[in-house]
């Protein structure tokens, strides 16, 4: 087993709306990320994945806030720091964070070297320009990015190229975690693919150390991480590898996202996709009780009485849900 | 297959070119197609391969540079506001982004009365309407009870594209054109909307025209595809024959770069 | 709609700018009900009177009076004198009346005065005195001797003889009540070159000045909102013939169309709501561009292509499904208008291009008025300081509004 990079222990965080409500998008959410491993999340939206995100970087401001709960990473708990010390400290050396826009993040007036000297300024006051044009190059080299674009404007860059030119930069302190929030749904597919090409190379490399990936895309989160985990209603409802997530899912919810896989492979067609009903609960007055049970086939009135335990099984596999994995198996067999 | 169903939508050499002289852009091509009636059609391509721009044309909401289109076997001709209108009776459209696609002043009521105006002209008592409404809203799982009164910025990004299909029902047009209606909202509500687009076709008998940049979804859902590529179509057949066995690069292109579950994803070809 | 209203009045800019607003309207609209004398009758004979309550000195003559044992003798007539004529005082003593600077340490908190009608000799001669100086210190001396010596006031009145006969003897233990004063006038802001009372012209002029505001920008606002609309929404030639249109205006300046106009119809035709309208007619150009280009990226929108798929008739389709959009931004522009409109009001007035009118006034040709008659260099603060407040304070709520709307509906320019 290796070192723990990111810890997390019942994060709890809200937001708050425009009409001064309280959303609890992320209501006790625990997870351990290993070094060298990926993580990744899945749910639909709503459902609370990108304020996790948010959550994670310990960097609050309205409408966010911080409500309870530990952030650990590598030894070091974030959770209690001012938002001016996680700024300083934390953002770009320890955690990276890669949200679906980051590619309007730059500003089209000044070359991407700047950028990257801002970063290494920030970091080491008394760099020498050589040397941060050497660091910068190596690195764009090892990543699969032309040496020219150091000295293009962000306005020169394709779409693709922009996204790929951000992640570079803000993984140039090479950080022990990083946090990317649909990295690649805003891009077509072709570019997507030289994306999450770039961030395994990332991993292969060392350049980071561990990484946590949030999107809707099963098929993707299937091919790019070590784990899945599935996030409802700001819960953490299953998690496991990313194989016996998709082929042998047991939380019935997951079980109904797996169904919505769509890929160009013999058989798809013929599957019958299998959709979940009804709309995930509104998060300013969460249930009680199982909050998929409304829109579970399977739920039982105990499901909506009480708080439901994690089970967690020997081989490391999480999931909420009262039925047992004998009890589930049976049901999925028998439709 | 399809060969022996009645013609619905045919081109011949539809081109459509923006600009003038240095700034001359071609966005669509010369291109022939062949849309039969109670099909679904694929058109994939990427971003900037000219597919919106034919979905434009085919609406006749932008003119053709050169080319005819053919509807329903006759010449199209939409050159007066009222063959418009004639014509528009004909054919519809659902657009990619549900959040744009409403007057976000209008409630839903607004949206469905509107419809069933627009099919049936004179005076229908609201007790009928109501049961149309109500109908159109039970055939997307939507209650219309609920939506009653509620503005569509109120509901999620799949309930407001599963309205549009509710809209669609109700006009019960011969074509439908899905223009990437499944790319804003997330994968869940995306597997809903193909079912319901799969149900309009055996159900409804609409022949439906589905732009994606998807060539999975394409798969899943079409009869027939066509391959775009920069303004032109590089391949095209079943769906079968086009996806599983690709004879274009573009086209073998498109598929290795969607991620796959069943085989290894070589993300080494990029 | 409820929810945008409850929304743009939980803006604490748009609140304030709005009671500031909505206040002064109020109180032009109240205050003739309580004041009603006319606005331009010329109150005093003679300009610029200083703010404050006159009484009329034959009326306090016969109100009943007092004895009070406060005389000027009893008192202290040092506190009778200002800061600068006592400097003067002091430095005249020291310098040739001989007196060390000692005495008059001593003598600053009383006898002052005393030492003075002792030392002063206008004889003396004063070296180094400019003759203007030496006279001023020589009427000062004459005020002073006044304001010391306690002598009864005879008021007298001629009999049929032609002699005087004393009615009356005022001395300085005598006073009498304002309250008692039958005929007194409060002029809280002075009055004018003209003599008119400043206070009941300014909020007249306040009231016509948010008049012509308020239809400049409406008539702005109408013509930039209509053809921008049509401009965006047709494009094309219609476009292309607008658009030029639109340049054309901005490139004339709006008192050089007011020249000619005033020259067409004549000096007196050129009344309030006409220099509004022109002042309208001359600044709809950029509402009208805004307009359009906002109507333009809304006419590729997805909602009016369905729209159009629906069979809608093109006015249908500006006014349903364009117009809401804008609908926002044009009520920021239209505040912005009236806010315009009242400073080129002011502006055009200041160069005597105003309203022709000697009916009404307006917040500009009280500026003109002040500037013609150098108030400024009269020290005149009340005849330009009020107006100046007055339309700042028009300006600042207007755009506290503007602002609070621009958060209200761009939240992203929130905090």
């Amino acid at each position: 087993m290796g070192k723990v990079m990111l810890a997390v222990k019942n994060l709890k965080t809200k937001y708050v709306t425009r009409l001064q409500e309280d959303v609890y998008a992320v209501d006790g959410v625990s997870l351990q990320i290993e070094e060298g491993k990926s993580l990744g999340v899945a749910g639909e939206s709503g459902c609370g994945k990108s304020t996790l995100a948010l959550s994670l970087m310990g960097y609050y401001f309205p409408p966010l806030s911080y409500i309870g709960g530990d952030i650990v990473i590598d030894g070091k708990n974030i959770s209690g720091m001012k938002p001016d010390e996680v700024r300083k400290n934390i953002l770009g050396r320890e955690i990276a964070y890669i949200p679906q826009a980051a590619m309007n993040a730059l500003n089209p007036t000044r070359k991407v070297i700047r950028f990257i000297e801002d970063v290494l300024h920030a970091h080491d006051p008394k760099m020498a320009k050589k040397d941060i044009y050497d660091l910068a190059r190596e690195r764009f080299g090892v990543l699969g990015l032309p040496e020219e674009v150091l000295e293009k404007y962000a306005v020169e860059l394709s779409g693709g190229m922009k996204q790929r030119t951000v992640i570079a930069i803000s993984t140039i302190l090479s950080p022990k975690v990083l946090i990317a929030d649909e990295p690649s749904s805003a891009l077509d597919v072709t570019s997507q693919k030289m994306v999450i090409r770039m961030m395994r190379d990332l991993m292969e490399k060392g350049y980071i150390r561990s990484m946590l990936f949030i999107t809707h895309e099963l098929p993707l989160l299937y091919n790019v991480t070590d784990d899945i985990m599935v996030m409802y209603a700001g819960q953490i409802i299953e998690r496991g590898t990313a194989k016996e997530m998709v082929f042998d899912p047991l939380h019935p919810y997951t079980k109904g996202l797996m169904g919505s896989i769509i890929v160009p492979e013999e058989g798809v067609r013929e599957t019958k996709l299998a959709a979940i009903p009804g709309t995930p609960p509104n998060l300013k007055h969460p249930p009680s009780g199982c909050r998929f049970a409304s829109r579970c086939k399977y739920a039982a009135p105990a499901c909506m009485g009480m708080e439901i335990p994690d089970i967690e099984m020997p081989n490391g596999r999480m999931y909420r849900c009262l039925m047992s994995e004998r009890k589930i198996r049976e049901v999925y067999q028998n439709g | 297959m399809g060969d022996n169903r009645a013609e619905c939508l045919r081109g011949k050499g539809v081109t459509k070119v923006f600009g003038m002289g240095n700034k001359k852009t071609v966005a669509v091509d010369h291109v022939d197609f062949d849309f039969r009636e109670g099909e679904i059609v694929s058109i994939v391509g990427e971003s900037g391969s000219g597919k919106t721009t034919l979905s434009k044309m085919l609406l006749g909401l932008t003119g053709v540079t050169e080319g005819e289109i053919f509807f329903q076997g006759r010449r199209r001709d939409i050159g007066s506001t009222k063959k418009k209108r004639e014509y528009w009776k004909g054919i519809q459209a659902i657009f990619q982004d549900p959040f744009s696609s409403y007057n976000m002043f209008g409630k839903i009521d607004t949206v469905l009365l509107d419809c069933i105006r627009m099919r049936h002209k004179g005076k229908l008592p609201y007790e009928e309407k109501f049961k149309m409404m109500e109908e159109a809203c039970r055939f997307v799982n939507l209650e219309f009870k609920e939506l009653t009164n509620k503005y569509p910025f109120e509901l999620s990004g799949g309930q407001m594209q599963r309205l549009m299909i509710a809209r669609i029902f109700l006009l019960k047009p011969k074509i439908l054109l899905a223009d990437e209606p499944t790319s804003m909202i997330d994968a869940c509500s995306r597997s809903t909307i193909l079912d319901m687009l799969l149900k309009l076709r055996d159900e409804v008998k609409m022949t439906v025209i589905f732009i994606t940049h998807d060539i999975g979804l394409a798969y899943y859902i079409s009869d027939k595809v066509y391959i775009m590529e920069r303004g032109r179509f590089v391949e095209s057949g079943s769906a079968q024959d086009c996806i599983l066995h690709p004879k274009a690069a573009y086209t073998r292109r498109l598929i290795s770069d969607v991620p796959k579950i069943y085989e290894e994803w070589d993300l080494s070809t990029v | 709609m409820k929810h945008t209203l409850k929304n743009i009045f939980h803006s604490p800019k748009f609140v304030a700018g709005f009671v500031i607003f909505c206040g002064m309207l109020l109180f032009t609209v109240l205050y003739p009900l309580f004041v009603t004398a006319d606005p331009l009758e010329m109150v005093g004979q003679g300009n610029f009177f200083k703010p404050g309550t006159y009484v009329s000195v034959k009326d306090s003559v016969n109100a009943p009076s007092y004895r009070l044992n406060i005389t000027v003798k009893d008192g202290n007539p040092d506190s009778l004198l200002t800061d600068a004529y006592k400097a003067d005082m002091q430095d005249w003593l020291v310098r040739f009346g001989g007196v060390s600077e000692e005495e008059i340490q001593a003598a600053a908190d009383g006898g002052l005065v005393e030492l003075w009608l002792e030392k002063y000799d206008a004889q003396t001669a004063q070296e180094g005195l400019l003759a203007t100086k030496k006279r001023q210190i020589a009427r000062m001396d004459g005020e002073i001797r006044n304001l010391a010596e306690d002598v009864d006031l005879i008021l007298a009145k001629e009999n049929e003889n032609g002699e005087l006969e004393e009615t009356a003897t005022v001395n300085s233990g005598q006073y009498i009540n304002v309250k008692d004063v039958v005929n007194q006038r409060t002029l809280l802001l002075g009055t004018d070159n003209f003599g008119r009372d400043v206070m009941t012209e300014l909020v007249q002029a306040t009231g016509t000045s948010l008049r012509i505001g308020l239809i400049a920008g409406v008539v702005a606002t109408l013509i930039g909102l209509t053809l921008g609309l049509v401009s965006g929404y047709v494009g094309g030639a219609v476009d292309d013939f607008i658009m030029f249109i639109a340049n054309l205006f901005t490139v004339i300046p709006s008192f050089v169309m007011l020249i000619l106009i005033t020259y067409s119809i004549g000096q007196a035709a050129r009344g309030v709501t006409l220099i509004a309208v022109v002042i309208g007619f001359t600044s709809w150009t950029w509402t009208c561009r805004s307009v359009r280009s906002q109507v333009i990226s809304l006419r590729n929108r997805d909602h009016v292509n369905l729209s159009r798929l629906s069979g809608h008739s093109m006015p249908r389709i500006v006014l349903t499904d364009i117009l809401p959009y804008v609908a926002s931004y044009v009520v920021m522009a239209l505040i912005l208008q009236i806010s315009s409109g009242i400073l080129a009001e002011a502006q055009l007035s200041m160069l005597g291009l105003g309203p022709s009118t000697t009916s009404t006034a307006t917040l500009g040709q009280m500026m003109n008025w002040a500037t013609m008659y150098a108030a400024h260099l009269n020290g005149a603060w009340w005849a330009y300081f009020p107006v100046v407040f007055v339309i700042a304070m028009i300006s600042f709520s207007l755009s506290l509004m503007n602002m609070g709307l621009d958060q209200v509906f761009n939240p992203t320019l929130r905090d």
